[in-house]
């Protein structure tokens, strides 16, 4: 399967096998005018398998999203058809508005105006909880 | 320190510290009653609350300061649809310190946030409750005379016993304090509290639903109530209300120098024909919440005696 190179954008690779829609969705990825490709079940000699998504555009994306989403996952700036940068994404310690608290019994259901924040409890479980009531945040 | 919403916030130290100033209140009353003059504490309880509001109030009254409030969420804006920041950004022009409750979780870390005075959490849902905590301590000191080396024993509602949280968080820090945790399966002690609380600091604890299995072998005895408030489905809550109740026959299991806390109100979780044995001690606890509280509003505003 052959799809097009780019020359500036990004390339979002090693995204654990299945994840790539929701990466997409999360990133909002299909307000963009620019040409996307996702690339679903991609051999990877690592992983087995993996999805990558590819990106024609500089655009600006939010790293804790894919922190958060896939543990090995990394971004290629390409510039003129080369890749300039290789990003290695880390977890991050907080994640602000990307997921909502479930706990019924939390502030987060009832104050309208505050920020939705879960702060990293244990990364090698890479588990988060909010930072209001500290209930776990469920699995993407 | 400006707010005491976990109480984590305070270091061993602070609370050995505050501890010694409650005890200084108790024996010198007369030498505080003046301390808050012209200082306004505003008590906002979204949430009834019997024993906490008035040893607030009693606290600040004691001081010789001024107490404003409500004690109802029906009789603020909230009930117009007003926000807690934007109640606390009001409030904070009219108080020194603000003691809040709410019946949502976070609540008080939201107020902290927008206010430009102290805030402390006085019960936030199911959360935590630093300053029942305080008073456990100062029961615990006054009783035990350590805070080392003790079984403590927390029965009942595990799951939603913010007293539990925060007492567990506190006394996690003392060396050779082992917990046993009695519970119903649905009323389990939540996996954030075993996990930052308890496994994070290698303190041992072992899990059982049998408290006379448990009895023989506490120092302390906290027993909690199964809160009706914090149950969606009342039919979970008809299930569960009776599943530990203390009776003097109990009691006999139990070691003759073992104390028993309660953070009050009880429903039936102690016959009352355990009051008058003197392992009882929950209503002297009760007591020792306003001197905690003389010694707490003194520190988060910096008045020295």
């Amino acid at each position: 399967m052959n799809i097009d190179s780019i020359k500036n954008g990004l390339v979002i690779d090693h995204i654990t096998a299945g994840k790539a829609m929701r990466i997409y969705d999360m990133l909002h990825l299909g307000e963009l005018d620019c040409q996307v490709a996702i690339i679903k079940n991609a051999h990877s000699t690592k992983m087995g398998k993996k999805d990558i998504i590819k990106i024609d555009s500089a655009i600006d994306i939010d790293l804790d999203v894919l922190g958060y989403m896939s543990p090995h996952i990394t971004v290629d700036v390409i510039r003129d058809g080369q890749r300039v940068e290789k990003k290695h994404i880390e977890l991050p310690e907080t994640l602000t508005n990307i997921l909502r608290c479930k706990n019924p019994r939390c502030i987060t259901t009832t104050e309208q105006e505050i920020p939705h924040i879960f702060r990293l409890a244990n990364a090698e479980k890479r588990e988060y909880r909010c930072i209001y009531c500290d209930t776990k945040a469920s699995n993407l | 320190m400006k707010n005491l919403i976990n109480i984590l916030d305070l270091s061993t130290k602070d609370i050995d510290d505050l501890i010694a100033v409650a005890n200084d209140i108790i024996a010198n009353p007369e030498k505080y009653q003046e301390a808050c003059k012209h200082k306004v504490l505003a008590t906002l309880f979204f949430e009834p609350s019997t024993r906490t509001r008035l040893s607030f109030e009693s606290a600040m009254l004691h001081l010789g300061g001024s107490v404003l409030g409500f004690s109802d969420a029906a009789s603020c804006s909230v009930s117009k649809g007003e926000s807690v920041a934007d109640t606390i950004s009001v409030v904070s022009g009219y108080a020194d310190i603000i003691a809040m409750r709410h019946p949502k979780e976070g609540a008080p870390m939201i107020a902290a946030t927008r206010a430009t005075v102290p805030v402390i959490n006085a019960g936030d849902g199911g959360h935590f409750h630093p300053t029942q905590t305080l008073t456990d301590m100062l029961t615990i000191q006054h009783e035990k005379g350590r805070f080392d080396h003790l079984t403590i024993g927390l029965c009942g509602d595990l799951k939603f016993g913010r007293t539990v949280h925060s007492l567990i968080a506190a006394m996690s820090r003392y060396e050779g304090v082992k917990f046993v945790l009695i519970s119903p399966e649905e009323l389990k002690l939540p996996g954030f509290v075993k996990q930052e609380y308890l496994d994070s600091t290698g303190t041992e604890y072992v899990e059982t639903s049998s408290l006379d299995e448990a009895l023989p072998q506490l120092d302390i005895l906290y027993m909690t109530r199964v809160q009706k408030e914090r149950f969606f489905n009342e039919e979970d809550y008809l299930r569960l209300k009776d599943s530990y109740i203390l009776t003097p026959d109990k009691m006999k299991l139990a070691k003759s120098d073992m104390i028993v806390l309660h953070p009050l109100p009880r429903v039936n979780e102690i016959s009352t024909a355990v009051d008058a044995d003197p392992r009882a001690a929950y209503f002297r606890q009760a007591a020792y919440g306003k001197y905690i509280r003389m010694a707490l509003i003194l520190k988060m505003l910096e008045v020295r005696v």
